[in-house]
């Protein structure tokens, strides 16, 4: 396991945001972490990025927990994408300083022989390093991009900016929290299909943190599905989007736009405060099959293996 | 009498460079109690054709055409015709609710004033009592502030606004983007709802044909200022036929699809500047099936589709 995490706990005062999770990224395996707004997504992200430090539990990048004291390795290896790439680059950077910024922090060209990949990957200076992340990204040739600015690109291009802005360290994880949600929809695709590339290519392993399902359908190995704090369902995307077993799981499935519709489950209301976390399962409230037996017993932490896990009393 | 036609309506922006083209050319027509989709990508033009509703565009730009509304041209009224018919006739639902909404005014003040604009009701406060149950919020949401509302919430406000002079149509430009799933679900069914309950006509734009197709009664997809493919909302949903419209189709996959899975489908290139038009169909460079006679050809509107490969 490249990236793993157990008995994670994140709260901020009262607030639960992340509330038990144990999961594990493989390497090379593309996970969607799939949740309404508040449901911790982002907060799991951010704690694996080890932005957030947890209030309890581990986060281990291959097999050795995190030292919180020494991060900056880490943090190489561990790269994030943000949404909204206009909002995420300095305007008044060009896209070479964007993509250059995080070599000169890591001071990787001077320290390219020892610091630098063994495997074949780009030792050279910095130029060639950024050249290098952003013909990966998809701008070529790149050169002629070092000198331009985020308004006088597309969207689809400053997103790939981004995206070689982590790329340039050559790190093992990416995390891409909402990556396409505020791109037009012909350059979702491609994105998306960027991801796949660098996968294969690079055999980068990518957590994709979305609320969006087709998302995961298009480039996800496996679905885990986050409701307040919690894993509730854990599989391969095609069990877990095709036969799904949590009723919460069912219920974000039927709300896609579809034409061959089925019932829709429309649930009531918001996802409840992760201050006061329901007794029992925590979706009892919202669940249109909820029983007696719901508001009382306490479910397990889902296990992280391979397998469809799915955190419900009506389940298995 | 429909209740909204656009009619070879034009927009042009006035720049250094000369006239930008935004949009070129649309007709299109809205009844009451139909709800019509805009579909297209940023910079298409269907915005700015929403905003010649109600004539909110900047003073650059120049519109030409004509927009019946219940057929009066509005853009032949005065001011004075012009204030009276925002609001009481036709509603904008602007998208970017955090944005839309002022911070520091409670809730129920801001749905109150344009009742209070247009003397649209007696007693306000139970009209906005009212309008927020119609919206499905507790009446006792109107002293609330912006901040204290979910997205969900605020974009119900957004629409209790709109409401609010029980105007006859409503556009609602992106209503639910940086909407959740659930939350969007709730959102349209209240719309769709609203308009079937109140008779009134709704035109909802999106870059989601996934949205629209499942929402509306027709839908026009938009590119380069023209509207390049429209028809009854499923069957271009389900069965598009401008290579164009295939492409949005495609970008937002069926659960289920075993050809999407681990094959998203893009559209290479980006949209034209609206300055730079490129020649013959709009859409020549980015198309997989164009020909050589696509960039000079002049292409129209025919049987719903503006192509010449299809039905060719």
């Amino acid at each position: 396991m490249i990236l793993s995490t157990r008995d994670l706990k994140v709260a901020f005062g009262p607030v639960r945001a992340v509330d038990g999770v144990d999961l594990d990224l493989g390497a090379g395996e593309i996970l969607a972490l799939v949740g309404e707004s508040g449901c911790g997504k982002t907060t799991l992200a951010r704690t694996l990025l080890g932005l957030v430090k947890p209030t309890a539990g581990t986060v281990s990048f291959e097999g050795k927990p995190l030292d919180y004291r020494k991060l900056k390795q880490y943090r190489r290896q561990v790269q994030l994408v943000l949404q909204d790439p206009l909002g995420a680059l300095n305007p008044r950077h060009t896209v070479y300083d964007a993509v250059a910024e995080g070599i000169r922090i890591h001071k990787v060209d001077r320290q390219a022989g020892r610091l630098g990949r063994t495997d074949g990957g780009p030792q050279g200076d910095e130029q060639e390093l950024v050249a290098d992340a952003l013909s990966r990204a998809g701008l070529r040739p790149p050169e002629r991009f070092f000198l331009r600015y985020p308004h006088e690109l597309s969207g689809g291009q400053r997103q790939r900016v981004v995206i070689a802005g982590a790329l340039v360290l050559q790190p093992r994880v990416l995390i891409a929290d909402e990556p396409v949600s505020s791109l037009d929809a012909s350059v979702r695709g491609e994105i998306l299909g960027l991801l796949l590339k660098l996968r294969e290519e690079l055999g980068l392993t990518v957590l994709v943190v979305t609320h969006d399902l087709g998302l995961a359908w298009n480039i996800a190995d496996r679905v885990a599905v986050m409701y307040l704090g919690r894993i509730v369902e854990l599989g391969p995307t095609a069990d877990v989007l095709q036969s799904p077993q949590h009723p919460y799981t069912q219920a974000l499935l039927s709300v896609v736009p579809d034409v061959e519709r089925t019932e829709q489950i429309v649930l009531k209301g918001e996802p409840p405060d992760p201050a006061r976390i329901p007794s029992g399962c925590r979706f009892h409230p919202r669940c249109p099959v909820v029983m007696e037996a719901c508001l009382t017993t306490t479910l397990p932490v889902l296990t992280p293996d391979a397998g469809h896990h799915t955190a419900c009393l009506r389940v298995g | 009498m429909s209740l909204l036609e656009f009619r070879d309506v034009t927009v042009d922006y006035a720049s250094n460079e000369g006239p930008i083209p935004a949009v070129r050319g649309v007709t299109l027509t809205l009844e009451r109690g139909e709800v019509l989709g805009i579909a297209g990508e940023s910079g298409c033009g269907k915005s700015t054709l929403a905003a010649t509703v109600l004539r909110l565009l900047p003073a650059n730009a120049k519109i030409g055409g004509e927009v019946m509304l219940d057929d009066v041209d509005v853009l032949t009224m005065n001011w004075g015709k012009l204030r009276t018919v925002r609001w009481a006739e036709a509603a904008i639902v602007f998208q970017g609710a955090l944005h839309a909404l002022n911070p520091v005014q409670s809730i129920g003040d801001q749905i109150a004033e344009p009742i209070r604009l247009h003397k649209t009701a007696k007693d306000v406060n139970a009209r906005v009592a009212e309008l927020l149950q119609q919206v499905g919020l507790p009446a006792s949401r109107a002293k609330s502030y912006p901040h204290q509302l979910s997205g969900g919430q605020r974009q119900r406000v957004m629409i209790a606004m709109a409401l609010a002079c029980s105007p006859d149509l409503i556009v609602a430009d992106e209503p639910t983007t940086a909407l959740d799933v659930m939350v969007q679900a709730q959102v349209l069914d209240l719309l769709t709802g609203l308009v079937r309950d109140l008779d009134m006509g709704m035109v909802l734009i999106s870059h989601d044909l996934g949205v629209l197709g499942t929402t509306c009664d027709r839908i026009a997809v938009m590119y380069a200022g023209q509207v390049v493919e429209t028809g009854a909302a499923l069957e271009i949903f389900d069965q598009p036929k401008h290579p164009y419209t295939k492409a949005l189709a495609g970008a937002f996959p069926r659960v289920g699809d075993p050809t999407a899975r681990y094959a998203p489908a893009g559209l290479p290139g980006d949209p034209p500047y609206p300055g730079d038009i490129p020649s013959g169909c709009a859409f020549h460079p980015r198309c997989a099936i164009a020909i050589e006679a696509c960039a000079t050809t002049t292409v129209e509107l025919v049987g719903g589709v503006r192509c010449i490969r299809v039905g060719a």
